[in-house]
């Protein structure tokens, strides 16, 4: 019962035709679980057509990886909370890029065994092992910062692009040695280094860069795994490799529009690294003093809203405030107070953290929209609520073009008749920048916790009407 | 053709499909993205799967090849089903 070639590349061709539908699906929430479902699909038959073909001829250790793996992967995503999904995604990433390291080191010693070595296989090999090795090590470092065991701020040291480029270099040589002469010494050397280039070059980029980091690292994945299927001459590995690489690419540079910031300054520049230098327009604000409010005054001017949006940063993710705003959501919308959630592209650690955070929540998806839909309806907005987002409501964007933030596409929080800003302190967001909309007479700060704010206002909306 | 170029072919074109599908999808799914293709760049696992179970394999390339298919399966299964479980969350407003 074994599978012919060309019988297994049809079963290929088969399953990067679904792979493609199930990227399809995610066109719309409605589309999107038989999307995935399709994908499982793809999987499946990819999966059984390698083991069916006659190049597999043993199974004890790929029934073990599998099971063993099956149940790992499971228990992994039964588990993750909604709000650590950047750190389960790092791990995935890094996952990968070991597998393409470890299949290119495997492929060459079967290939020096059955004496089939030529240098563009060699090269081939290089490339997947190089990519592989970065995205393992750049995804370590960038799971470490999510999770907080490694600093979030962005180090920098003197001759730092010197060194990354002396390595680079000496990597690149080594793969062209190995390639032409086989020798086992530049292999490894050459991997080492690969290594250490994923490490330089994610250490220095800051927390507030995340989105754009787990964008690229996801784009490093399907590189590798583009790499590894050339060297195996695999074209589902080199379908699914550029399907995934340019997914994370796009992704990319989504969020780097949503920052006003190119890619190279995000990946060399090490945002909020700059303190002060001349005065900027958010020191002199600064001296004019900030409104505080309480949470009556805030449900004073929601009760009787039309519109009210609500803007959620990641601040309400570390408070798991979400399900509190559902419960107000719903009173609100009792009161025939129409609730909206505004979402910018880079809240949160990872593209669309906010929306999965929400849906978490059970605030159904049509309530929730994205930058663009949302910014015209500020201006007939009652009242906006700003639930731990800071540098994305900053209207510094607009009008300082000193701040480090200047030209980012902002939400326009601040032409609602009343915001309220809900934070823990006076502590500026993660770009290190304060906020000049703080200032601006319609606009006040509730201090506290978002989630003992959020569950006080629904006990005021609950006790009935002033 | 040589099968590089043919290879090479398949990956460009693949590249231009990647672009469009891409652009399509909403960015309220952004983060089921990123779970997706993490989940399908767990195909890797064929890698794996050929480096393991291959005739020539010694003892270094099968142990090589164990961990790259646990590690790819990890992906696979935790993939999909982190991506199925967040999507089952993405509800229409009732009523």
């Amino acid at each position: 019962m074994e599978l012919s070639a060309n019988a297994q590349a049809l079963a290929y061709l088969v399953s990067a035709i679904l792979f493609i539908f199930a990227l399809k699906g995610l066109t719309h929430p409605s589309s999107a679980r038989r999307g995935n479902f399709l994908g499982m699909i793809g999987m499946a038959i990819a999966i059984v057509a390698t083991l069916a073909g006659k190049e597999v001829q043993s199974y004890g250790f790929i029934i073990a990886g599998v099971v063993a793996g099956a149940l790992i992967g499971g228990v992994l995503a039964a588990r993750v909370q909604m709000t650590a999904m950047p750190q389960l995604v790092a791990a995935l990433h890094s996952f990968v890029g070991m597998a393409a390291v470890l299949v290119a080191i495997g492929t060459f010693l079967n290939h020096r065994a059955a004496g089939t070595l030529n240098p563009v296989l060699m090269g081939e090999l290089s490339a997947g092992i190089v990519i592989g090795a970065i995205t393992f090590t750049g995804s370590v470092v960038a799971f470490g910062k999510l999770q907080g065991l490694i600093s979030g701020a962005p180090a920098r040291f003197a001759g730092q692009h010197a060194l990354n480029a002396v390595i680079g270099v000496l990597t690149v040589a080594l793969a062209v040695h190995f390639a032409m002469t086989g020798s086992m010494t530049s292999l490894v050397v050459m991997t080492l280094l690969a290594f250490l280039i994923g490490l330089t070059l994610i250490i220095p980029i800051g927390g507030a860069d995340m989105p754009v980091i787990i964008s690229m690292l996801n784009s490093y994945s399907g590189w590798a795994a583009a790499a590894t299927g050339f060297t195996l001459h695999n074209n589902l590995l080199i379908i699914v490799g550029a399907l995934v690489g340019f997914s994370g690419a796009i992704l990319s540079f989504i969020m780097c529009r949503a920052m006003n910031r190119s890619i190279l300054n995000v990946v060399f520049g090490g945002f909020g690294s700059d303190s002060g230098g001349e005065q900027s327009a958010g020191a002199v604000a600064a001296d004019k003093g900030v409104n505080s409010a309480s949470v009556e005054d805030a449900i004073y001017w929601m009760e009787d809203a039309n519109r009210v949006i609500i803007i959620p940063g990641y601040g309400m993710a570390v408070a798991q405030a979400q399900h509190a705003l559902k419960e107000m959501m719903e009173l609100l919308e009792e009161r025939n107070v129409e609730v909206k959630f505004a979402i910018h592209p880079v809240a949160g650690r990872m593209p669309g953290h906010m929306n999965v955070l929400l849906a978490e929540a059970d605030i159904p998806y049509d309530h929730v929209l994205e930058m663009d839909e949302i910014n015209p309806e500020f201006a007939s907005t009652d009242v906006a609520l700003v639930v731990g987002a800071n540098d994305v409501v900053n209207p510094a964007a607009k009008s300082d073009s000193s701040s480090p933030i200047y030209g980012m596409p902002i939400l326009e929080a601040g032409k609602a008749r009343h915001v309220y800003f809900l934070k823990r302190s006076m502590r500026p967001g993660y770009a290190g920048v304060d906020n000049l909309l703080f200032y601006q007479d319609n606009v006040s700060l509730i201090f506290g916790d978002a989630k003992d704010t959020i569950e006080g206002m629904v006990v005021a909306l609950k006790g009935g009407g002033h | 053709m040589p099968d590089t170029l043919v290879a090479l072919y398949v990956f460009v074109l693949a590249c231009f499909i990647g672009y469009f599908v891409i652009w399509g999808v909403t960015p309220a799914l952004h983060t089921p993205l990123v779970a997706l293709t993490n989940a399908i760049s767990g195909i890797v696992i064929v890698g794996a799967l050929l480096v393991t179970g291959a005739e020539e394999a010694g003892s270094a390339a099968e142990i090589m090849g164990f961990f790259a298919v646990l590690l790819a399966s990890i992906n696979v299964f935790g993939g999909f089903l982190v991506t199925n479980r967040m999507l089952a969350m993405f509800k229409k407003k009732k009523k």
